[in-house]
């Protein structure tokens, strides 16, 4: 139990998907304008890693690693170069749910996302959280908890993001500066200050 | 001036330069104009005034920090069994000697490594500061001067020059210029300056052999001592007490070395409400929290953790980055609410960090930045429920 926690945490303000991996990057700059629409893409990555960690896990042990078929009675079968198609697929399944709920249940907040939602599929912050968990060989419970740490990481990073740029609404950057570059440096003086808890 | 001051307004034939001209006439004569654009209007207290009261609440540090570096100075090469150090500062100091014990002595060798840093760094800063009004029509603002002072006395006194360039640079530039100057900023320069350079040149940094501005002098920081101590050792056995540490005569940056200083400046800036006393309030009772909670862990193989409140506020930069960085207007939470949390928060991670972390021996500059990235967050939290409480009182 310990362990997972310190996993978590570990995932949330050390190896924090876009502050120290630069990972998802491009939904971290887009949805950050607002902290009410950035709390909802948040909670929605917060989301797909905690239900696609586990589940590619899962299917990583028990299908495809080497010899992970030995239950079904055929120990020398290698599928891992099926790994990225199998984990991408899992990801875009989930992300279609999860917008199809959305859409439902939530529209405004649906319609803010907009095609940043179905791009979650290809974004590398999640696709990021799948390889590392096979790149570091979690057991299944690990998987969980990286899952959730690593999005509940990329969950704070784009609300105080978005808390900063609404702040910085006021502030009079050089015209070439405006918008998305003013973004960018944002972003890269909070990975300075996030520098702080790196060695813990 | 007057005269002169006809060319610089609007339509003149030197208009373009108008920022500079304004900087030396305030700077030269004092203004009698205020300021008057958002968004340094808060109350009747204007923005110079502020800044002028930051200046004289760090006095006692800058005296500090000159006597200090001179002191620890003059203390290695007594010890070394040198009269005077090499290089030009060497053949100043051959004329006055090396005397621990002379005030003179100590307040000059100390100023020999504290002008040349605060030197490179005003006229460094002022070359950004001057590009960025001219082509942008702003005005400079007295808000620099705490900037560079406080930049310069975070510095350990070995620091090279170029170094100290870079890091005003780019945490002037970045942290400050970009967002449109003073008050816009959500990150106080000065520490992002610091942290910049940290993180670049962790060996001129970093260390042992910096502290002491002799060279090949190993003196580590009381708090780096103690962090490297044998397991089990306590804070006395290594040869400091509590009044040494309060006053400050340890190695270490320029001016952060004396908390007895910045309390004195704390007592200016509290008198004059610049500072929130919220914040210095709630970091005290975050950095009294964490440390209780080392203290309950108590590991034996880490000494820091058994490291009790009283020391952490007296060690390293704790006290100088609690009154002077933490509560910069700018870069603090705005909100009263947000206040206590924000400074709580910082009190928390700096003592995590200090304890926890063996990457950094030194965790306050860090928690202020960290401190800085979450203030706006706190602040949209506490406007948030604020205005749910009025929506359902008011219907």
């Amino acid at each position: 139990m310990a362990h997972s926690i310190d996993l978590i945490f570990r995932s949330i303000f050390i190896e924090n998907m876009p502050l120290s991996f630069f990972l998802g990057m491009c939904t971290f700059l887009a949805i950050s304008k607002q902290v009410k629409s950035a709390i909802g893409l948040g909670a929605a990555v917060l989301f797909l890693q905690t239900i696609t960690v586990p589940i590619n896990n899962l299917i990583l042990n028990t299908l495809l690693k080497p010899g992970a078929l030995t239950w079904a009675g055929q120990p020398d079968i290698d599928l891992s170069f099926l790994g990225l198609l199998t984990y991408i697929a899992i990801i875009a399944a989930v992300v279609q749910v999860l917008e199809m709920v959305m859409d439902r249940f939530l529209p405004g907040l649906y319609n803010t996302l907009g095609i940043f939602l179905p791009l979650l599929t290809v974004n590398c912050a999640i696709l990021g959280g799948t390889l590392f968990m096979v790149e570091r060989d979690y057991t299944f419970g690990e998987s969980v908890a990286y899952g959730i740490g690593s999005g509940a990481g990329f969950f704070l990073a784009v609300v105080v993001l978005a808390g900063i740029r609404e702040r910085s609404e006021y502030a009079d950057p050089p015209a070439g500066l405006k918008g998305l570059g003013m973004t960018f440096i944002t972003a890269g003086l909070m990975a300075i200050a996030f520098m702080g808890l790196a060695g813990m | 001036m007057e005269e002169m001051g006809r060319h610089f307004k609007p339509g003149g034939r030197y208009a373009r330069w108008y920022p500079l001209y304004e900087a030396f006439d305030s700077f030269l004569f004092g203004s009698n104009t205020t300021t008057k654009v958002a968004p340094h209007v808060r109350d009747g207290i204007d923005l110079k005034r502020i800044m002028t009261t930051v200046l004289v609440a760090l006095l006692p540090c800058t005296i500090m920090a000159l006597w200090n570096t001179g002191y620890q100075a003059n203390l290695a090469l007594g010890t070394l069994g040198l009269a005077a150090p090499e290089g030009w500062r060497g053949s100043i100091m051959a004329i006055v000697g090396c005397d621990p014990n002379s005030i003179f002595s100590n307040m000059l060798h100390g100023a020999l490594y504290f002008l040349p840093i605060y030197i490179v760094t005003m006229l460094v800063g002022s070359f950004w500061e001057g590009v960025f009004n001219i082509i942008r029509g702003h005005e400079f603002s007295e808000a620099f001067l705490v900037s560079g002072l406080l930049f310069t006395l975070s510095l350990p006194p070995t620091i090279p020059l170029w170094q100290v360039a870079v890091g005003i640079s780019c945490g002037l530039v970045f942290a400050k210029e970009v967002f449109g100057g003073v008050g816009r900023n959500f990150m106080n320069p000065a520490l992002a300056s610091r942290a910049f350079i940290y993180f670049a040149y962790p060996a001129q940094l970093t260390g042992d052999k910096i502290w002491t501005a002799v060279d090949g002098v190993t003196s580590a920081t009381p708090l780096g001592v103690i962090a490297a101590a044998a397991p089990g050792s306590n804070v006395t056995d290594l040869g400091y007490n509590w009044w040494q540490l309060f006053v400050g005569t340890i190695p270490g940056s320029l001016g952060e070395t004396s908390t007895l200083a910045c309390l004195l400046g704390a007592v200016i800036l509290l008198a004059t409400r610049v500072a929130s006393w919220r914040i210095i309030v709630s970091m005290l009772l975050g950095g009294f929290v964490a440390s209780l909670y080392f203290i309950l862990q108590s590991d034996p193989a880490n000494p820091l953790y058994g490291l009790g409140p009283h020391y952490h506020l007296v060690l390293g930069s704790f006290a100088f980055g609690m009154v002077f960085m933490a509560t910069d207007p700018v870069s603090a939470a705005h909100t009263r609410t947000g206040q206590w949390f924000y400074g709580g928060l910082i009190g928390i991670l700096c003592i995590v960090i200090r304890v926890a972390n063996p990457a950094y021996p030194e965790g306050v500059m860090l928690a202020i930045l960290l401190g800085n990235v979450f203030a706006p967050l706190m602040d949209y939290f506490v406007l948030q429920a604020n205005i749910k409480r009025r929506m359902v009182r008011h219907g």
